[in-house]
């Protein structure tokens, strides 16, 4: 991996980080194939808590497949893979279900439940992972997360009725109402005009402020990248090519990776 | 080699339910090897519900809510469609009957045809048409729009929220809508005979109860729970099992009616035999 960064003590820290709990989630010669398809091949990553990493990389590199990979919707086939300092690839299904109620998930399309009201779907979270709940602590929370994506007034509307951006505020909210530790984001402004666009990494930012939480930002938007990104990890053919802030990588020698920020 | 391609990551929940790579990948793709594929593939989905369904923690309030829709929802399609078999089924009867001076046999003979075979066969195929096939889109769409997923994330079972639930309202309600269907032809059948002629309610029903015996009734009811569970889990299993892109979920719904409707015959079929094999 070519690191962007002059950073001589990247592995002190990194070990620092360990001791301290700070690592959230950390990947080793990790590996992934579908048949004959090998779509991660080698992947070496460390994310902190607190951090915005942002992901890049062409369609197919298996970037998806990657955060899938961490909330356990898709299993490693080998390497270490280390979410909260617990080893996912070891994990019974009960384990695995307490880990997953600390990460939250927005997919690319929002994920809404066709089926259930604006309230529905942000209850059914609340219901199925805090079990009993009294009535009224489900309605504040159901509030105050639509509140924070200023989606207030769309309570008792069906998502058929809502915009594309108000469906990813809607997904938003729905995986914020359990105030996750770790925020896996999956093209989170794609098929939004800008301006919706630029309001949803607003919105991505304001989260991670204020719940403190780590993300990881799919991505092929790179103004969103500019917006969000601590870090930005570059995936080619299932390895992390290039990782580095986002002038080191702009300001990258390497034709390929400069393609990414015309 | 390795082969470093772009490749859409198939989900989680899938792999459970479909064959591994490993295993279908040598196997020649004929139409022979595909059927058997297709029934390996089914039978772990419906191993895998037997084992679900006994597993708390119970779905009840979702399978309350399949129950209203799958049932209550049924019930105008089922309404029309039994009084008009009533109908015509009487209407196309009487001249045969007639021939032989033997038209004060046609409410028996309407009721055993409609209650033992005609009520349960068709509602189960119209059942497979509206609810096997709106099982299959629905499922198929959730899982395109990774609704699927998302559930897995939120810490819920999907086969058991989705899957279970929904097999189960299938097999529950399919029982009471041909019940429901089977009332509806009779009276179908009654409004037939008093087309062109005058039997009063009284004669017409008692000639049907004096007819009808414990072994028209009891097989032709329970069959109609096997027919309910075929339909429900195929069309689960074609849902929760479709391709990605809009494309899988029309060929979901399709299949769903398709194999539903085939299970649905077959299943008579069997029945009839195990019907014929108690009572001789």
């Amino acid at each position: 991996m070519r690191k962007m960064t002059a950073n001589t003590t990247s592995i002190k820290t990194e070990n620092d980080n360990k001791q301290n709990g700070l690592v959230v989630v950390e990947m080793e010669h990790l590996k992934k194939s579908f048949g004959n398809i090998l779509v991660l091949r080698d992947i070496n990553l460390v994310i902190n808590k607190g951090e915005n990493l942002v992901i890049l990389g062409k369609s197919g590199t298996g970037k998806s497949v990657l955060i899938k990979c961490i909330v356990g919707l898709v299993e490693v086939d080998e390497g270490k893979l280390v979410i909260l300092g617990q080893n996912i690839s070891e994990l019974k299904n009960k384990e695995l279900i307490e880990i997953r109620k600390k990460i939250g998930f927005l997919f690319q399309g929002g994920a809404l439940y066709d089926s259930m009201t604006v309230r529905e779907n942000l209850e059914f979270p609340l219901k199925r992972q805090l079990l009993s709940v009294p009535k009224d602590t489900m309605n504040s929370l159901v509030k105050e997360a639509l509140q924070n994506v200023g989606l207030a007034k769309a309570i008792d509307l069906w998502p058929s009725e809502l915009s594309g951006g108000m469906r990813k505020r809607l997904g938003l909210a729905r995986t914020l109402i359990l105030k996750p530790d770790i925020m896996l984001y999956d093209e989170p402004t794609t098929g939004l005009d800008p301006i919706t666009s630029k309001e949803i990494s607003h919105l991505i930012l304001e989260v991670q402020k204020k719940y403190n939480t780590t993300s990881i930002i799919i991505t092929h938007d790179i103004a969103c990248a500019k917006l969000i990104a601590n870090r930005i990890i570059v995936l080619k053919d299932g390895i992390c090519a290039a990782e580095g802030s986002y002038t080191d990588l702009k300001n990258s020698a390497d034709a390929w990776i400069q393609s990414f920020f015309e | 080699m390795e082969n470093v391609i772009s490749q859409q990551s198939p989900n989680e929940h899938q792999e459970a339910e479909t064959i591994p790579e490993s295993f279908s990948e040598n196997i020649p793709d004929s139409l022979f090897n595909k059927f058997f594929l297709e029934v390996y593939s089914l039978t772990i989905f419906t191993l895998r519900f037997f084992k679900e369904v006994f597993k708390p923690p119970y779905e009840f309030n979702e399978l309350m809510k399949q129950s209203f829709l799958i049932g209550y929802r049924s019930l105008p399609l089922v309404a029309i469609t039994g009084f008009i078999i009533g109908l015509v089924l009487t209407i196309q009867s009487r001249p045969t009957l007639a021939k032989f001076g033997a038209e004060s046999w046609l409410p028996a003979m309407v009721a055993v045809s409609i209650i033992r075979e005609i009520g349960p066969v068709i509602t189960s195929l119209i059942f497979a048409g509206k609810v096997g096939s709106g099982i299959g889109a629905e499922l198929a769409s959730m899982n395109v729009t990774e609704q699927i997923d998302a559930m897995q994330v939120s810490c819920t079972n999907p086969f058991k929220y989705l899957v279970v639930t929904r097999v189960l309202s299938a097999t529950l309600m399919l029982p009471l809508l041909v019940i429901f269907s089977d009332t509806i032809g009779l009276l179908g059948s009654f409004v037939g005979v008093n087309l062109k002629g005058n039997v009063s309610t009284y004669l017409f029903f008692s000639q049907i109860f004096q007819s009808l015996e414990f072994n028209d009734l009891f097989p032709a009811f329970i069959k109609t729970f096997f027919f309910g569970f075929a339909i429900g889990l195929i069309g689960s299993y074609k849902g929760y099992n479709s391709n990605t892109g809009t494309e899988g979920v029309g060929k979901a719904a399709n299949s769903a009616v398709v194999f539903a409707s085939l299970m649905v015959f077959i299943i008579d079929m069997i029945a009839v035999q195990v019907t014929s094999f108690f009572q001789n």
